[in-house]
């Protein structure tokens, strides 16, 4: 699992281009919208494109990107649960 | 050439990519969604950031007074090229929301309206090269039947590693500056 | 490899200026042309949404796209055997092919218009004109050259033998609106007395791709302003209006309609979502009912824009409540021609004047609840009532908004 947060992170901040975003600075829990990192709508249906892109799991409705996308943490456990 | 304020930065990078790093690290633009930005609005914002740091027309004026009015001529083409790379092979089929977003030219003037949270007209134009007789004209129509206060204008344009910024604001009543809006005049500063 | 900073004064107000400003001419529309899947000309799409008929269908397994989507195509042999008709010289593309009929069709209807005039100015309006000419596993005829908008307008100019260099308006989802603004901006001056003003997008794995990865295409029909919205339905389409300022060039027209007023606003928000309070656009119809001296209670029609985004159509809605427009009958053409972009606002235009002068308001196809937090009133069916006054809106990507007012000459 730490692995795979780790892994995510670094994914995380290439494809958003967060420049000035350490993995360090991301809190395994924190608010991935909103206050924590800052990240947008577009960045909401970037996510999705990543986890089709590096792990094959589609999603068809952006809504259920709501819950997966609250965290580092339930991303990747979302990520474990459904990977091809 | 009687400017005031006139601010020039060269670098020795050539790559459009790390020319526009460089310069918004050397001019210290704290503003994390410039790296979410395509090449073309990153030269736009730094373009604006530089010129509204030099005349501040956001005091002077209220939001929805202030037109954005910018040309160019290669459009949103950089980035095109982009999004499609990223549909052309079909076993690799991945377009990007965060590029798709950027392949309308008009989208730099959404950057420093939000930036800067002017609410004026808007309009972006395609010209094969800069127009000064009619940005002149049109932009002092703007001015005179009173459809903007002030109007942030000139030519950004980028592909291919050809890239150029000729931003300027253009104002009624300038406080200190007297340069005359004319066709000649845009012609002579765009050299 | 620099970049250039100024602040530039205007050129002080001359007496001629407000000699010119006193004689402020009127902008009348002299021609009009609609080429989509409905038709190919202004009234046989008008026709078609009298009786409700929709030009937008769900494709599956299409060249565009491996997923299903809706969208209004144009019939590629259809534009074929029409442009043949017109023995062209040398190849155009297919939006090219577009262009030309649209104005060829809309010059037919007036004689007086001179084309060659250097009083007669092209204005064209499209978001990526020839994109497709960027896919390099598309075998092409043509000069890359042709991506460039400005080589496509004057492809086009040349064709007509125009002498003047066009004017290119790319500002996303308005584009069509603000063509039609600056071509009333530039008729008071005295430089030209006609302008022909173009509308146009094509449909291409570019543009659906783009507004898939955006989660923002419907698989059915879009239904603007529902409770059971889903998203857009995308469209390709040509719209052509003529204006001019010169009232006895327009003696074919029976009910003249005049362009009172215009402007655009942005956001200042977010370069891909509506606004959450719909102030950008409020913004726009505020200044736009100022210029054209209309108070919102005289507006007999609104056109909106009617995306049948979730964002877009509730963004409206709290736009057109604050500007005192909500009881004002409204419609969304979304849903018969599709999103035609940079040809948008130049078509639902056209609908709005001939709405006038049919003193028909066309209802919203696939409109059954409304479901947007404010209520306003949209058109379920096609109906008669007197129309003088109509209000287009558009927005966009980037934050922009639009809005353009529209008068019988009668009611001025």
């Amino acid at each position: 699992m730490d692995a795979l947060i780790d892994q995510l992170k670094g994914e995380i901040i290439e494809q958003l281009n967060l420049e000035d975003v350490k993995k360090e600075d991301i809190d395994n829990d924190a608010a991935l919208f909103g206050e924590g990192l800052g990240l947008d709508s577009i960045d909401a249906l970037e996510l999705i494109v990543l986890l089709e892109k590096n792990y094959g799991i589609k999603i068809a409705n952006p809504a259920d990107g709501k819950k997966i996308f609250q965290s580092i943490r339930t991303m990747a456990e979302f990520i474990k649960a459904n990977k091809k | 050439m009687a400017v005031n304020d006139a601010v020039s930065y060269t670098n020795i990078e050539t790559e459009a990519v790390d020319f526009l790093k460089l310069a918004y690290k050397h001019y210290q633009l704290a503003y994390p969604k410039f790296f979410k930005m395509d090449s073309l609005c990153k030269l736009a914002f730094i373009a604006s950031e530089l010129l509204l740091k030099e005349n501040k027309i956001t005091d002077k004026y209220k939001s929805e007074d202030i037109a954005i009015i910018i040309a160019n001529s290669a459009s949103s083409l950089e980035v095109d090229t982009v999004h499609q790379s990223t549909i052309s092979d079909k076993s690799n089929y991945f377009p990007s929301p965060a590029v798709f977003v950027y392949t309308l030219p008009n989208i730099l003037i959404g950057e420093i309206a939000i930036k800067n949270s002017i609410k004026g007209e808007n309009s972006f134009f395609i010209f094969d090269k800069f127009d000064a007789d009619f940005m002149s004209s049109y932009i002092n129509s703007l001015l005179d039947s009173k459809k903007a206060q002030c109007c942030i204008t000139g030519w950004v344009d980028l592909y291919k590693n050809k890239y150029e910024a000729f931003l300027y604001t253009v104002e009624k009543q300038p406080a200190e500056l007297n340069i005359e809006h004319t066709t000649e005049q845009l012609n002579k500063l765009y050299k | 490899m620099a970049l250039l900073i100024f602040t530039i004064k205007q050129k002080g107000p001359k007496l001629n200026k407000f000699i010119i400003l006193n004689l402020q001419h009127t902008t009348y529309i002299t021609a009009d042309n609609i080429i989509s899947p409905l038709g190919f000309t202004s009234s046989e799409n008008f026709e078609k949404l009298k009786k409700m008929q929709t030009g937008v269908q769900r494709f599956e397994n299409s060249a565009l796209s491996r997923e299903p989507f809706s969208a209004a195509i144009i019939d590629s042999q259809k534009i074929n055997s029409e442009f043949q008709k017109l023995n062209p010289k040398q190849e155009y593309t297919r939006l090219e092919k577009l262009v030309i009929l649209s104005i060829q069709n809309a010059l037919k209807q007036n004689s007086n218009i001179d084309i060659v005039s250097k009083k007669t100015l092209f204005i064209l309006s499209t978001t990526k004109g020839n994109i497709d000419l960027l896919d390099a596993t598309q075998a092409s005829k043509f000069d890359k050259k042709r991506v460039y908008l400005w080589e496509t307008a004057s492809l086009i100019a040349n064709y007509f033998s125009n002498p003047n260099k066009p004017l290119i308006v790319s500002n996303a989802c308005i584009s069509g609106v603000l063509a039609i603004i600056l071509g009333k901006r530039l008729l008071e001056n005295d430089q030209y007395d006609t302008i022909i003003v173009t509308g146009v997008d094509i449909l291409t794995e570019f543009v659906v791709s783009g507004f898939q990865s955006f989660k923002a295409i419907s698989t059915q029909i879009c239904k603007p302003y529902d409770a059971s919205r889903d998203g857009i339905s995308l469209g390709e389409g040509c719209g052509t209006i003529v204006l001019t300022n010169n009232r006895q060039l327009a003696t074919n027209i029976q009910q003249l309609i005049a362009v009172k007023g215009g402007a655009s606003s942005n956001d200042a928000n977010h370069i891909s979502g509506p606004s959450r309070t719909g102030d950008g656009l409020l913004l726009a119809i505020e200044k736009t009912l100022k210029e054209s001296n209309v108070k919102p209670s005289e507006v007999d029609y609104i056109s909106g824009h009617g995306t049948a985004t979730l964002f877009n159509d509730e963004m409206e809605s709290l736009a057109i409540t604050d500007a005192n427009l909500a009881s004002t009958p409204m419609n969304s053409l979304k849903s018969y021609f599709g999103h035609t972009l940079g040809a948008a606002g130049i078509i639902e235009s056209i609908i709005g004047i001939h709405s006038m002068q049919e003193n028909t308001l066309i209802g919203t196809y696939n409109f059954s609840e409304l479901g947007v937090s404010k209520s306003i009133n949209i058109i379920k069916e096609t109906q008669q009532a007197t129309i003088d006054t109509c209000l287009k809106t558009a927005a966009g990507f980037g934050g922009c908004n639009a809005a353009v007012l529209f008068q019988k000459e009668s009611a001025e």
